[in-house]
């Protein structure tokens, strides 16, 4: 009897609870839904902007700042703090008109002078090393016109200068961006528990179309078993990058899949410097050795787009298919490669993979065992995402790891830097002299076409030498929670939180 | 002829129906492990597109996993990989905790003291946490697995084995022995060791208990057995995520984890009840 009415409570409790929670009002008027988000790693980088090299990190970032320009899910650049912009015919000076009524997230306004030291910061190239965003050499001068007017000149025209006015606009009085986390972008930082979560609030004062969830929660998911758990159970709304297995894992129950593509170049990364990858002919013996097609039949059933090179298929102006041929499966090659190189009986290495990436722990596990046919023992080795980014990709501490390169600013020059000898990034320690004339000779190029056919040699030696053996742009599965809409997919490794809603409350 | 002798002395004394059955149940997966060693219906980590989670058949008796390779191949050689990292285990932990254990039992004094207080602090922290940290220092991987859970098991077995010989130190044929001229080695292994071995064994069994879960565990937290290998944790996390779609993934390893556990707590329940 006692245990009756107290059912009956609880139900009339959560009934009134159910109730109050419809008569919310319209979408953007509703700061007290929320949605949490799975991501598989901790934001280990850091919080700046300007310094943060994760993916992963950086698609949170997304939504927090935004430069002059932005891109929209077409891949083209909007206008975003800026509201117009010139170039002057020669292509050497671009002219940005600030947009009215754009504030950054502790209510000041943005003014010409964040501007200014956003790019400044970037382009200050300290003790001999490249400036933050490296093609800022370009600039010889930023110039404030007026209040709202600035204009920045360039020592030589390049067409994809643009692109890199996507660099996040921070407040000039913003003395440490690690913990000061102000932009101007829909989602305002509130908070981060490391290993466990991010928490994010919507931007009242949001120049554009605000967002219509009042409250993001990214919750830390390190472990790939628990993901679909938490989905089911209830504590995530979303999660991207699924396995074609998860995805099946999740099918009857209260999520839509939508599929995309990741917009990564996922490869197994050599370290060029390490004995036996500092031979092109034991680096080539592997690429033939894996075979791409197989990897994504295991990985993703059969989805996800081959790349030859290191640049992916929604990068259309440089992505060449024809470059996937450049090493078909082939043992036989495979084997008279290692023969020729001195590794007759193999040799054995081991492939280091975040743990937290389940697509690119499988993918390793795939090539483990296509390279033991032609006599080579991979063994895996899963770290954490920190340890990763140390010794991996700070400190090359490693022989081989399976991992995606994104892509923000969407450039060739951006693409293509890390693989000079001394560029920023390159923890494959990829060195071509060969290569390294040709990109400086692309990057002196002012004209189009030139610059572009020198990129594709660029990217044809990448493959010819085989810097790493590259696989495929993974496809992208998403869960979502079907009482949620609006989920967009980029051109770039990005996630717009902004843009998800709650079905019900659009209705209304 | 005398090995027998003693094996035949060890059935007779132990014949309870728990060291039976505990006997039977290591036995057999003991077996296993021991074939698995040489032949496995399939290559544990060959992989096969067109029957990625099918169910269990006759041609698959434990089913596929998530990359189309044979569970039960894999759940041969996981048995057979959590057989070498708990007998190994079990080996450092008892003869290191043998020698420390009965020096400090014997000599007393001093040296008794610091030594079992440096155990005391190290048997504060729970065995796996204690393997966890130096796993993270050796970093993962089959042998350091190894190494990590036996310096682990070190504390328990030194722990037991000085309270054997704390109280076997005083008595008469101790004190026999030694008027007699034995030397403090022959006492401590000749002498004393034999009377402490029921509890030693029983012990023994428990470690192997121990051992086969905290395996298990670190391999399921992802820094034990690598993949592509196999390993009965492993498994059972990769299986636990398509619980729904294919569960002999996860269930499968998970049952012979717990035949293990159950046959060696059997085995040791046995050894106690009879001695």
């Amino acid at each position: 009897m006692k245990k009756g009415r107290l059912i009956l409570t609880v139900l009339l409790m959560t009934m009134a609870a159910a109730l109050s929670g419809c008569t919310g009002g319209k979408t953007a008027d509703t700061p007290d839904t929320r949605i949490t988000i799975g991501i598989p790693q901790d934001l280990d980088d850091g919080l700046d902007p300007h310094k943060v090299s994760a993916a992963g990190t950086k698609e949170i970032l997304f939504n927090i700042y935004e430069g002059l320009v932005k891109y929209d899910e077409t891949g083209a650049l909007i206008p975003a703090v800026a509201s117009d912009y010139k170039v002057s015919e020669d292509g050497l000076t671009y002219t940005f008109t600030l947009r009215d009524g754009v504030k950054f997230h502790d209510g000041s306004n943005v003014t010409a002078e964040d501007v200014i030291y956003s790019i400044e910061r970037c382009s200050k190239a300290e003790g001999g090393q490249d400036p933050l965003v490296p093609p800022f050499t370009n600039i010889s001068e930023v110039n404030k016109v007026d209040d709202k007017t600035i204009e920045i000149k360039l020592v030589a025209a390049d067409p994809d200068f643009l692109a890199y006015m996507t660099v996040a606009i921070i407040q000039a009085s913003n003395d440490d961006p690690e913990t000061k986390v102000i932009g101007t972008g829909p989602y305002k930082f509130v908070s981060h528990t490391p290993m466990e979560s991010v928490e994010l609030e919507a931007f009242n004062d949001y120049w554009g179309e605000k967002a219509h969830i009042g409250k993001v929660t990214l919750k830390i998911v390190s472990d790939p078993a628990a993901i679909v758990m938490d989905l089911k159970g209830g504590s995530l709304d979303m999660f991207c990058r699924l396995t074609d297995s998860q995805v099946s894992e999740l099918k009857g129950s209260n999520f839509n899949i939508e599929v995309g593509t990741m917009n990564l170049a996922q490869a197994l990364y050599l370290n060029n410097s390490v004995e036996p990858f500092n031979d092109v002919r034991v680096r080539q013996a592997i690429c033939y050795a894996i075979d791409p097609q197989e990897i994504m039949d295991f990985v993703s059933g059969g989805e996800g787009t081959e790349i030859g090179s290191a640049a992916f298929p929604s990068f259309s102006k440089y992505y060449d298919p024809a470059l996937n041929d450049n090493y078909n499966r082939d043992v036989e090659k495979a084997k008279e490669l290692l023969k020729e190189a001195g590794y007759e009986n193999g040799f054995s290495f081991s492939i280091t993979v975040p743990s937290a990436y389940t697509p690119h722990v499988k993918t390793a596990e795939v090539i483990s065992e296509e390279l033991k046919e032609v006599g080579i023992t991979a063994d895996l080795k899963l770290v954490e995402w920190d340890s990763w980014l140390s010794d991996t990709y700070t400190n090359h501490n490693y022989e081989a790891t399976v991992i995606g390169i994104d892509l923000n600013p969407v450039t060739a020059r951006n693409l293509l830097q890390r693989y000079t000898s001394d560029g920023h990034g390159n923890f494959m320690e990829f060195s071509s002299e060969k290569y390294d004339e040709v990109f400086a000779k692309a990057v002196a190029s002012t004209d189009d076409a030139e610059q572009t056919a020198l990129y594709k040699e660029c990217l044809q030696i990448l493959s010819d030498e085989a810097a790493s053996a590259y696989i495929q742009d993974l496809p992208s599965f998403v869960a979502l929670n079907n009482k949620i809409s609006g989920y967009k997919f980029y051109p770039i490794y990005a996630q717009d939180f902004a843009s998800l809603y709650y079905i019900d409350e659009a209705n209304d | 002829m005398a090995f027998i002798k003693s094996i035949k002395k060890i059935f007779n004394k132990y014949h309870g129906f728990n060291f039976n059955a505990g006997l039977v149940i290591t036995g057999l997966i003991f077996i296993i492990a021991l074939v698995g060693c040489f032949y496995t219906p399939y290559e544990p980590t060959a992989m096969n597109v067109s029957i990625r989670n099918t169910a269990p058949s006759l041609a698959h008796i434990f089913g596929c996993d998530d990359s189309g390779r044979d569970v039960f191949s894999r759940v041969m050689e996981g048995i057979r990989n959590t057989f070498f990292i708990s007998t190994m285990t079990v080996l450092i932990g008892s003869g290191f905790g043998i020698i420390l254990g009965a020096a400090a039992g014997y000599y007393g004094g001093k040296f008794d003291e610091i030594l079992m207080r440096i155990n005391d602090a190290l048997f504060a922290f729970p065995s796996v946490l204690l393997a966890l940290v130096i796993v993270s220092l050796l970093g993962p991987g089959f042998l350091n697995v190894t190494v990590a859970l036996g310096i682990a098991f070190i504390p328990s077995f030194a722990r037991i084995v000085r309270s054997g010989f704390k109280s076997q130190v005083n008595m008469d044929y101790v004190q026999s022995a030694r008027l007699m001229g034995a030397g403090d080695l022959r006492i401590i292994f000749v002498h004393i060791l034999p009377n402490i071995l029921p509890v030693l064994m029983s012990s023994v069994m428990i470690g192997f208990n121990n051992a086969v879960l905290a395996e298990a565990g670190l391999s399921y937290l992802g820094i034990g057995v690598q993949p592509p290998r196999a390993s009965l944790g492993l498994m059972l996390k990769d299986g636990q995520a398509l619980l729904a779609t294919a569960p002999w993934n996860a269930l499968f390893p998970g049952m012979v984890i717990v035949l293990m556990v159950l046959g060696f707590a059997l085995l040791s329940e046995g050894i106690s009840e009879a001695s």
